[in-house]
């Protein structure tokens, strides 16, 4: 098995943060707008370097929706930062009118999404965000896995023409993707090449099913794991390919399974190659107080719960 | 019945070079109020009231007010912008647009329609020129117009933006959002205009939901506000709107406070909420016609 290596854990906000100092300094047109999480989002680095491009709008997530679409006419590119619940559904009409509708340029970064925001509570944890905003036409969905993914993806939705929603986390976890990747936007990453069943994952789930793939290896099961950032739109080849050769898999995500990246593949697969499928995801229930790894056990998201959708999903081949 | 006559005649930039006489745009006023009236007729949908009423203004605005470069591109750098946060009022938008230019006067036809550029509401997705946002479900006209009027700063532009909002609009809490924040980070670029025309779809705004005060609202806020006592006689909407302009760049940005009458130029659509989003019937578009009789030429 393909072997990949912890380079120090850190938290995927920061790989936004770093990533938004060095667009700071090299595109001078890109803004960030802050609804009064500054310190949660990591970009004091960037309003130091670059106080006139940045804007303060308080705690009132509608209007920074809004003037992120207006700062886009005259040719700027406007990255709105705030918590992932505030970025999604408590603006929803406001990103579809004047965002995605708008065709407008604006970058909606979004911290402490899924259930691994913890301690806070349900209030503030968002399982839901994923479906609604795949949903909306034009719009590009991505959950990048780590910190150097995060990073990369940032830099990467900078020169991409049109509104995206890129979703990161607030706890520090396993660093472990390539420092200067190139991110394709798009693109679905090969991390392990395997016969018997694909494990599909994205964000923080990446990690864990690298870990259930090395686990199920120690069983004699050779698992595929394949790595979607983009959620829309989805690499559909590279998943029916891999589908067609282990016959069965398993998606991962830390999102209720209703509007996830699982249903995603699902409607692929249903259209092209039925093919039988597991959800790694949370079961349509809200979240909880608790500690991220607390959390992740009591609702199904960890590597044990990857691996024994594996052997669930294998029985069904 | 009327029948639709191509009106291939009408240069509509001629209008806009050197200074207009009030004569003239008085005729793109009637005009304008045919055109509205024609629309909605036609598809038997559509907003007439709120229309009618802010005709002074769009015309006041388009061919004497603001500054504008030829032909259209979305970043709009070097010219005013305006933005219509109270998107229903759609009609007189268009009009306005088409007689000015940005696109064929006989595409006023096509409102409504399947495969038009010109929606029920405004978009920017069909690509209709001179549309820089979409805009219909209410309130969200502002923080776009303040994001466009912080980029007109980022990029040393001193043109202005424009913003036209319903009044029954202000119950939007995002409005609120949106004019602490402008007078908060002085964003002297703007110049927000509210239609207070005290009607909105259930009723008079006093009774649906009262806004009091509107104009102290603003003041208490931070903004410089200035009223329109009659928002349809265009010598007043005129004057007021250079007022508002000698008042931008001083730290604050600018309210005005505009009193129209809904159903302006149509004696029987004045003076209620009624008309606010109903067609005329063929009897009706007669009347209102002959109330306001061609003046340019119709579409």
């Amino acid at each position: 098995m393909t072997k990949y290596e912890d380079q120090g854990k850190k938290d995927t906000r920061s790989g936004f943060g770093d990533a938004m100092t060095a667009l700071g300094r090299t595109n001078p047109n890109v803004v960030a707008l802050c609804a009064d999480l500054v310190g949660s989002l990591k970009i004091q680095d960037f309003i130091d370097e670059n106080p006139d491009r940045f804007f303060q709008v308080g705690i009132a997530e509608a209007n920074m929706m809004g003037i992120a679409a207006g700062l886009t006419i005259g040719g700027k590119i406007p990255f709105t930062g705030t918590f992932a619940n505030f970025s999604t559904g408590r603006v929803y009409d406001q990103i579809r009118q004047s965002i995605a509708y708008s065709g407008k340029n604006v970058k909606i970064c979004a911290s402490h999404a899924g259930i691994t925001l913890g301690e806070d509570g349900a209030t503030h944890q968002i399982l839901e965000d994923i479906g609604m905003m795949k949903m909306l036409p034009g719009m590009t969905v991505i959950n990048p896995c780590d910190y150097n993914q995060t990073k990369a993806a940032t830099m990467a939705i900078a020169d991409h023409k049109g509104p995206v929603y890129l979703r990161f986390g607030r706890p520090k976890v396993a660093n472990f993707t390539a420092v200067d990747q190139n991110f394709e936007i798009g693109k679905a990453l090969m991390l392990n090449e395997g016969s018997d069943v694909t494990i599909i994952a994205t964000g923080h789930l990446v990690w864990e099913a690298l870990i259930a793939a090395e686990n199920l290896e120690n069983q004699g099961i050779s698992a595929e794991v394949i790595n979607i950032h983009t959620i829309k739109p989805l690499d559909e080849a590279s998943v029916l390919k891999s589908v067609k050769k282990t016959g069965c898999v398993v998606t991962a995500e830390e999102h209720n399974y209703l509007g996830g990246l699982g249903e995603s593949i699902a409607r692929t697969l249903a259209n092209q190659h039925p093919t039988p499928q597991e959800f790694v995801a949370t079961q349509d229930t809200f979240g909880e107080s608790g500690t991220p790894a607390q959390l992740m056990e009591k609702y199904g998201l960890n590597n044990k719960a990857i691996e024994k959708a594996v052997f669930k999903v294998m029985k069904r081949k | 019945m009327l029948t639709q006559k191509i009106a291939p005649t009408f240069a509509p930039h001629k209008l806009a070079i050197g200074m207009p006489k009030l004569e003239d745009l008085q005729q793109i006023v009637v005009q304008t109020r045919r055109d509205i009236l024609r629309m909605v007729h036609k598809v038997n949908s559509g907003h007439p009231g709120g229309s009618l009423g802010c005709t002074e203004f769009f015309v006041a605005l388009y061919h004497e007010i603001m500054q504008l470069k030829d032909g259209f591109d979305m970043d709009g750098i070097g010219e005013d912008l305006f933005f219509l946060s109270n998107g229903h009022i759609s009609p007189v938008f268009y009009s306005v647009l088409a007689r000015k230019g940005y696109f064929p006067v006989e595409e006023l036809n096509t409102f409504r329609l399947i495969d038009s550029r010109l929606q029920g509401h405004p978009t920017t997705h069909e690509g209709l020129p001179g549309v820089r946002v979409a805009s219909g479900s209410l309130g969200q006209g502002m923080s776009v117009a303040i994001g466009a009027a912080l980029a007109k700063k980022l990029n040393g532009d001193d043109h202005l933006i424009f913003s036209l909002h319903g009044d029954g609009e202000l119950q939007e809490g995002q409005n609120w959002e949106a004019i602490m924040y402008a007078s908060g980070n002085k964003v002297d670029n703007l110049i927000a205009t509210i239609d207070r025309n005290g009607q909105q779809i259930d009723g008079p705004t006093e009774k649906v939901l009262p806004l009091g005060n509107v104009k102290e609202k603003f003041e208490v806020f931070g903004w410089d506000v200035l009223e329109i006592a009659n928002g349809n006689d265009l010598k007043a909407v005129i004057a007021g709107l250079k007022e508002a302009k000698s008042r931008t760049g001083k730290g604050k940005p600018v309210c005005i406070v505009m009193d129209t009458v809904m159903g302006h130029g149509v004696d029987f659509m004045m003076h209620t909420h009624a008309w606010h989003g109903k067609a005329p019937n063929d009897e009706q578009l007669e009347t209102a016609l002959a109330q306001n009789p061609e003046t340019l030429g119709d579409y």
